[in-house]
């Protein structure tokens, strides 16, 4: 009883703490409304016994996360292959552009949550690398032609302030996904700058204000409590620094909306059955998209948990919406 | 029309019954039966479930045959995808499972078998029973069958794509069959004994799957095993398999005890023209 008495006391004394910080107005009067059903959530949470949703169906709480592990550790194996099919190919642009929004500079450290197989955390180190060599070939071009004397100074420099390496943490609940990730780095052979942990977003495994950078990509609507993730996210994220969700939405034009759903609930089980074996998990994993909350709420949410300038980006007519948040 | 399908196969049923009452051996087997409908009953209550049976999935016409095409291409390119033979048996075979469930309504053991909906597995087998039992006994070599291919009754998925109750037990029963079916044909469970099989049971059933099985089964043989199944054991599997009763409505847990050429004779088969060798034997 240790564990959740301590979640519990954790919880209550972060819910004070943020509605004793006065923060701008426009986002006073929110915390303000939250402060009630927060506490009335705390002590409901005591007697125990809520419930959730599974996809479409009700589930008590403690038992979801046992039955989102159960999914992804039987569809991590053909988890890849199948977004390739499911998104035809697309689900790689959607991550290219968080990562085009996100522009990391080198140093930068991120933490990948739910990151799995590691989509996100390759492009990052890929991108902040070919940033690095972007710097140095603009560095070179501009001493072309050094003075003895600057010849002098890049040596004498040279082993003085090397920039603080970029780094990727994956952070996964589950297992079976991290050694997918771990097998793909290996052969991709990317190996320096990241590491693999296993972690709850519930309840992260680092210290308070450790990344630049918190993206969780396609995770978050399998996460029990979402605001707990969010506050964890606020927690582990530097000051100054950037919360970046990119997730499944909703669509906004409604003939787009009648195919996705068709396209959806028809195929998308089909081909989990066809190329994973495995029709449930993913009638799951498309029941789950519509229990997510859509954009404007989501963006509450994220405001809510304590995050400033708050947007979202739409991608592919709202299939799929890129939140962000700052820490300040 | 079907008032008198049903007095006449009464009538046929009361009269094998005052037959089987007669042959002592069936008095012990019995015991196992009843077991068997005490367990099938209860495995289908237990769980909550959507559908017409538990593990039941609707689908649409148009998944059916995403389905069906979606999973003949994957077992084509991996043949170890046996669930993906499976689904595709089930997408695929409404009219010959309709056809086979007539024809065991209108046999009475294949009525009874409908009624009392048994399944084979481990758990229902009694093996000391049938490890003590005489060799060229049907529950021997069935046994025997089971430990030189190093196989289980346990293996067979469930159905789930069938869209009415009785289908999915015809489909299913067809499923836990297939082994018994090894055991009466002689074959044993290596590439070749697997397409003869599913010659037979393709001139049998008439399910599309079988007959997809048959045709592609035999790319994967080398020449002389491909020589083989053309001069002698193909004709003969596809020969027994018109002429044979249909194999669905034999009670096998009921017949342990009977002779493996009697039941043969029974069924109308011949016994196999080649000693099919297992590649697999367990020296233990």
């Amino acid at each position: 009883m240790a564990a959740p008495t301590r979640l519990l006391l954790r919880r209550v004394i972060r819910l004070s703490h943020r509605c004793n910080n006065v923060p701008a107005a426009g986002v006073s009067a929110r915390s303000r409304c939250c402060w009630g059903p927060s506490t009335c959530r705390c002590f409901s949470d005591v007697a125990g016994d809520r419930s959730t949703h599974f996809g479409f169906e009700t589930v008590p709480e403690t038992e979801k996360a046992e039955r989102v592990y159960k999914v992804f550790k039987n569809v991590a194996q053909k988890y890849d292959t199948m977004n390739d099919v499911m998104s035809l190919g697309i689900h790689r642009l959607w991550k290219d552009m968080l990562l085009h929004v996100m522009h990391p500079q080198p140093g930068a450290q991120l933490l990948d949550v739910a990151g799995g197989t590691g989509d996100i955390s390759f492009r990052f180190l890929e991108y902040v690398h070919s940033q690095q060599e972007r710097q140095k070939r603009r560095m070179a071009r501009s001493v072309q032609t050094p003075s003895s004397q600057d010849i002098s100074n890049n040596y004498s420099t040279e082993h003085e302030d090397t920039p603080q390496e970029s780094r990727a943490v994956v952070c996964d609940i589950n297992k079976e996904m991290l050694n997918v990730g771990r097998k793909r780095a290996d052969s991709m052979g990317i190996s320096a700058g990241l590491s693999w942990v296993v972690g709850n977003a519930e309840e992260l495994p680092f210290d308070d204000d450790q990344f630049d950078i918190y993206t969780i990509a396609f995770g978050i609507r399998n996460v029990t409590h979402i605001d707990q993730a969010l506050q964890e996210a606020l927690r582990v994220l530097k000051p100054g620094g950037r919360f970046m969700c990119l997730e499944f939405s909703k669509v906004t034009n409604p003939v787009l909306a009648r195919m996705y759903d068709t396209y959806s609930f028809q195929m998308i089980p089909v081909l989990g059955e066809v190329i994973a074996g495995d029709w449930k998990s993913y009638q799951y994993l498309v029941e789950s998209i519509r229990k997510f909350p859509e954009q404007e709420e989501f963006k509450h949410m994220i405001e809510d948990a304590g995050f400033y300038c708050v947007k979202y980006h739409n991608f592919t007519g709202g299939v799929v919406a890129l939140h962000s948040g700052f820490k300040l | 029309m079907r008032i008198s399908v049903h007095i006449s196969t009464m009538w046929l049923y009361t009269g094998r019954l005052f037959q089987r009452l007669n042959q002592r051996q069936y008095v012990l087997i019995s015991k196992v039966s009843a077991h068997q409908v005490h367990s099938s009953s209860t495995g289908f209550t237990n769980s909550s479930y959507n559908g017409l049976y538990p593990g039941h999935i609707h689908t649409t016409p148009i998944q059916k045959l995403v389905l069906a095409v979606g999973s003949g291409v994957a077992a084509l390119h991996d043949p170890h995808r046996h669930d993906m033979v499976a689904v595709l048996g089930e997408a695929t075979g409404h009219l010959a499972l309709i056809n086979l469930r007539d024809k065991m309504r209108n046999d009475p053991e294949g009525y009874t078998i409908l009624k009392e909906r048994p399944r084979i597995r481990l758990s229902t087998l009694d093996l000391s029973e049938m490890t003590s039992l005489p060799d060229g006994s049907f529950g021997r070599e069935y046994l025997r069958f089971l430990q030189d291919n190093d196989v289980t009754p346990d293996s067979r998925a469930d159905v789930r794509f069938v869209d009415d109750e009785e289908l999915a037990y015809v489909m299913q029963r067809y499923r836990e069959v297939h082994d018994l079916l090894h055991t009466l044909l002689g074959m044993p469970t290596n590439m070749l004994g697997e397409v003869a099989v599913k010659w037979f049971e393709a001139a049998q059933t008439g399910l599309p799957m079988c007959a997809f099985g048959a045709v592609l089964g035999p790319l994967r043989l080398s020449t002389s095993r491909l020589k083989l199944l053309f001069t002698s054991l193909g004709p003969w599997a596809l020969r027994n398999g018109h002429r044979a009763n249909c194999v669905l409505s034999i009670f096998y847990e009921r017949r342990w005890a009977q002779s493996i050429e009697d039941l043969r004779q029974e069924l109308n088969i011949e016994p196999p023209p080649v000693i099919v060798r297992t590649a697999k034997k367990r020296n233990i």
